[in-house]
């Protein structure tokens, strides 16, 4: 028992220190190694968080919606924490992968904002997820806000794929996708090393995150457990 | 046979409670007459404008009042402990979600139709010979629209912030329908080939039916304390 | 304390209502911690205590309302929680609120219900309550024009056109006028020769102890007392609230 916590505070701590390493090597690759963009300039390196920001946090709600069905299903607290926890740091990356956007987007594009279709669908994913923190807070017996949550987090997870075909057909203005595209590749091959070592690299900061806010989840219940045996 | 009667039953209660204090009904029309209305000086009067503006206008109005009326539909069961009474029958969960669905769906639709003649005064819009059409519109819109909102009314009804928490959850959720319904009804109004409608009428099949299933599969999880 | 096992009355008989260290948290606070309860058939069970003791949350458990945070319930034989539909149609429950919809009538309210029970005859039968309760004459006006007290007599008309097998009665005493307080009581002695059991929580000592024939006493989510009524005078189940320094009771 001891033991095995030993090596998971081991495993953690290495965990730990895998995302720092990994975040300034990505973080060097993509402000110093990789080329300047020949069109867009400097500015264009924000790609290198913007992306993979995005890209991660698009995991982390996929992460909810599978937590949230073994919740229901299950009815296991660990599913929800994790749930919780996946859209705390989901909503997180996310609005910051829009602000890094709306940055880069100002000297690209000369607007901080313009509704094109993944911008549009990426801001209505972020609303959808604050109402889900939201509701969390509200709702007083934990377990009833579990649940709640869970059916939004699987409903709401569905429903992505619907707003973004609305949006899409509402409007189109965005590049294509070419990191997703088959077919030979447009970007310099160290354009894509800085893209995919941080992709890696935030990768790594989402698991992090997610064990550190589990172990809070832990203690609270852990805390909770010790309240009912003194009071119980 | 006894689930559909159920069903019916709890729409009908709520019906016949709304066509006797029309007080829902009262406040949702004059609510989107209201906002019609209003939304015309945000324009500044340019017909132009307007009339380029005038479904995503109505169908804005619409959204706003339809919020109204599903979250006193739910509401309106927490007085004298109703809800429990509900909750306490041997019938089927889906029966009562279904009930609730019908009892909304009829509310809003009966005030979508009230609001048309207005909307085609205020903005003046031929919309008779196109009813038909429209009507093809609004229906699945406004069933998508009571099914997410009675499904997300159950989740925000006991809350103290539930006025701000409905439509916090309901419209980030529900804007493929409002997308849907609003370029559905420009190609209707600009007489445009009904073709151009369609890709709008499956998109809010898909989301009709995900909500619809949804609901249906997780109603019950949501109203145990 | 005396024997929390009221069933050993009745040696060999299925418990109407069974509770197994039941525990019900809020959050972080403790509405249940730990009661087991049986209830025989035909038992009536007044369930006192100050208010907070966790007497409408084991009611609303018992009804299928609530989830119990830990331990087991079982109604009629009916696991409740996994067989909801089964306790559903065995129980009659009269809460705080009387559970009426305003703007209809008396008769429609009652027709509401037939139908959501899915009766045969509903017609017959919500006339046939209606004349026990003695509101024929009123049941064409709507609830809300009704008085309290026959908003309550329309309530326990609600209530008979269920049949219950196990009634789960909420503090029932409260707003009845003396016509409605002498029709519950009839109907409770009524029941009880078919069978029927009731738990009723209640503080007032006095209406509990002229019907039932178990008194338990529930206090911060403990039962404290628990005795057949010949066990227990009044004066005794008095004293006990004096011991326990409330004042409570409605007298």
């Amino acid at each position: 028992m001891v033991q095995g916590a030993m090596i998971g505070r081991g495993c953690e701590r290495a965990l730990g220190i895998l995302t720092v390493i990994g975040l300034v090597i990505g973080l060097y690759i993509a402000f110093v190694y990789a080329p300047a963009d020949a069109v867009q300039g400097e500015v264009q390196r924000l790609m290198y968080l913007h992306v993979p920001l995005i890209l991660i946090s698009y995991l982390a709600f996929f992460v909810v919606f599978v937590a949230s069905i073994l919740y229901l299903w299950r009815r296991d607290r660990q599913y929800d924490a994790i749930a919780h926890s996946s859209v705390e740091i989901g909503v997180l990356f996310t609005a910051l992968s829009i602000a890094v956007g709306s940055i880069w987007g100002r000297p690209t594009w000369g607007v901080w904002w313009t509704w094109d279709a993944r911008l549009t669908t990426t801001a209505i994913l972020l609303l959808m997820f604050l109402g889900y923190l939201m509701l969390r807070a509200l709702v007083d017996d934990p377990s009833r806000g579990a649940t709640f949550c869970a059916v939004l987090g699987i409903i709401g997870f569905l429903d992505i794929p619907i707003i973004h075909m609305s949006v899409v057909w509402w409007r189109t203005l965005h590049q294509p996708a070419s990191m997703l595209r088959p077919g030979p590749s447009t970007v310099a091959l160290n354009m894509q090393v800085a893209l995919y070592a941080n992709l890696v690299a935030f990768g790594l900061l989402y698991a992090y995150l997610l064990i550190k806010r589990l172990q809070i989840e832990r203690a609270r219940e852990e805390l909770l457990r010790l309240q009912m045996e003194l009071l119980g | 046979m006894t689930f559909a009667r159920r069903v019916l039953a709890i729409a009908w209660k709520d019906l016949v409670a709304e066509w006797r204090d029309r007080e829902s009904l009262t406040a949702m029309c004059f609510f989107a007459f209201l906002v019609l209305f209003l939304f015309n000086f945000a324009l500044g009067g340019d017909q132009t404008l307007i009339r380029g503006a005038a479904s995503g206008l109505l169908w804005l109005a619409f959204a706003f009042t339809s919020v109204l009326g599903l979250a006193r539909s739910v509401q309106g069961e927490l007085a004298n402990d109703c809800l429990d009474g509900l909750l306490l029958y041997p019938a089927e969960r889906e029966a009562i979600f279904l009930g609730k669905l019908c009892g909304s769906f009829s509310i809003i639709l009966l005030v979508e139709l009230i609001s048309f003649p207005i909307f085609a005064v205020l903005y003046n819009m031929d919309i008779w010979s196109q009813l038909p059409k429209l009507l093809l519109i609004t229906i699945p819109a406004t069933l998508g629209f009571a099914t997410a909102g009675t499904l997300l009314s159950t989740m925000t009804v006991g809350l103290r912030a539930r006025e701000a928490m409905l439509p916090f959850l309901l419209f980030p959720m529900t804007i493929p329908l409002i997308l849907a319904a609003v370029r559905g009804t420009e190609v209707v109004l600009r007489r445009e080939a009904f073709e151009l409608a369609m890709p709008w009428l499956k998109l809010m099949a898909a989301f009709d039916l995900l909500f619809l299933v949804g609901s249906l599969l997780t109603f019950e999880l949501l109203i145990e304390e | 304390m005396a024997s929390t096992d009221g069933a050993a009355g009745f040696p060999g008989v299925v418990p109407a209502v069974e509770i197994r260290g039941l525990v019900k948290w809020y959050g972080a606070h403790p509405a249940l911690r730990g009661v087991d309860l049986c209830v025989g058939p035909g038992e009536i069970l007044a369930l006192f205590g100050p208010n907070g003791a966790g007497k409408s949350t084991l009611l609303r458990i018992l009804a299928g309302l609530v989830r119990p945070t830990a331990g087991s319930v079982r109604v009629a034989g009916f696991e409740v929680g996994k067989h909801s539909d089964g306790v559903r149609r065995v129980i009659g429950v009269l809460a705080h609120g009387h559970q009426l919809y305003e703007t209809l009538t008396g008769r429609e309210n009652l027709q509401f219900a037939a139908t959501m029970l899915g009766l045969d005859r509903p017609v017959d039968r919500v006339a046939g309550v209606l004349a026990k309760v003695g509101l024929e004459a009123a049941a064409d006006g709507r609830v809300r024009t009704f008085s309290s007290g026959m908003k309550r007599r329309l309530a326990l008309a609600k209530l008979m056109l269920r049949e219950p097998r196990v009634m789960l009665l909420d503090e029932p005493f409260t707003n009845l006028d003396l016509q409605a307080t002498k029709l519950l009581e009839e109907f409770l002695m009524a029941s009880k020769t078919t069978g029927v059991t009731t738990v009723l929580a209640t503080h007032n000592v006095t209406m509990g102890f002229a019907v039932a024939d178990r008194m338990a006493v529930l206090e911060q989510g403990r039962l404290v007392f628990d005795a057949r009524r010949d066990e227990v005078s009044r004066e005794s189940l008095r004293s006990l609230f004096t011991i326990q320094g409330e004042l409570w009771g409605d007298e």
